[in-house]
């Protein structure tokens, strides 16, 4: 190995900014250090994609994916959280041209949206642009409510300790 | 987003730095109540409870909804807030989801850089 590699200093961590771009549409976006053919290789090929797509403080686990990454083709991940039933969430690839653009159906529901995904690469960085279009409003409320459901209910930890703190403070 | 944070968190301690409306909570913690409850009990005029009620609101430690003449109080967020909430957890697993991306993207890049060394040799 390359010892003066190891010196190099850590990029500067890139911001994800998501928005509600319309009732039905929400945008997340993400700028990494490498050329779009990475990127897309990463989410495109299983055994790359399995290895970032359920981080560890999501509680949630990666148990098997399977993509079969061309138009019309489908693919399948099933997620194990803890002692309850695996959820599996499936659909196809509507739109596939490598290294630029994805777009698939998410069918486990009637309420799934259809995502397209963009690389677009700028002297060797890629800005990635995930695009979500849900059927219905309250599509994409219960969407929202399940990744909130996911991470743990932080805003509502944060006001219960502060109503705990205000009533012990009101006690003294 | 961070200044967001930062703003209702000023805002909840600015709230709570004052006696009534620390028991006010703490009343409401109990049940919910009109203002004119809230002054009798706290022996207040309707301005003065109207005021720190208004305090608490902001902060989006209470909610108010005003049925026929009698405005109720509730302890919880406004609608608003759980709205962007929301969005910062959705925007967290992103987060969290692409900062091990970031990880394959690197590896990625070190290899090729391997790769391309090795074919050049």
């Amino acid at each position: 190995m390359d010892a003066r590699r190891e010196s190099e200093p850590t990029p500067m961590k890139n911001l994800t900014t998501v928005e509600r771009k319309s009732e039905r549409e929400l945008v997340v976006t993400r700028t990494f250090n490498g050329s779009a053919r990475i990127v897309f290789e990463a989410w495109t090929k299983p055994e790359l994609f399995k290895r970032w797509w359920a981080p560890k403080s999501t509680g949630v686990s990666l148990l098997s994916c399977e993509m079969d990454v061309r138009t019309g083709g489908k693919y399948r991940l099933v997620f194990g959280h803890g002692a309850s039933k695996p959820m599996e969430f499936f659909g196809k690839y509507i739109e596939v041209i490598p290294h630029s653009r994805l777009v698939w159906t998410n069918e486990e529901s009637d309420d799934g949206a259809v995502t397209t995904l963009t690389f677009e690469e700028k002297g060797g960085k890629t800005l990635l642009v995930l695009h979500e279009l849900y059927p219905s409003k309250e599509a994409l409320d219960a969407a929202g409510t399940g990744a909130a459901e996911v991470l743990g209910e932080t805003f509502a930890q944060l006001d219960e300790l502060l109503v705990t703190l205000g009533e012990s403070l009101g006690r003294s | 987003m961070v200044q967001y944070v930062q703003a209702r968190l000023d805002a909840s301690f600015a709230a709570l730095s004052d006696a009534t409306r620390r028991g006010v909570l703490e009343q409401l913690g109990r049940s919910d109540a009109s203002i004119t409850d809230l002054a009798e009990k706290f022996d207040m005029t309707l301005t003065g409870m109207r005021k720190h009620v208004g305090v608490l609101e902001q902060a989006g430690l209470v909610t108010t909804e005003k049925i026929g003449r009698v405005r109720t109080c509730t302890l919880g967020a406004r609608r608003l807030e759980e709205e962007t909430a929301w969005l910062e957890r959705y925007r967290q697993l992103w987060d969290s989801r692409f900062d091990e991306l970031d990880k394959v993207v690197e590896e990625l890049k070190r290899k090729e850089k391997i790769d391309g060394r090795k074919k050049r040799e």
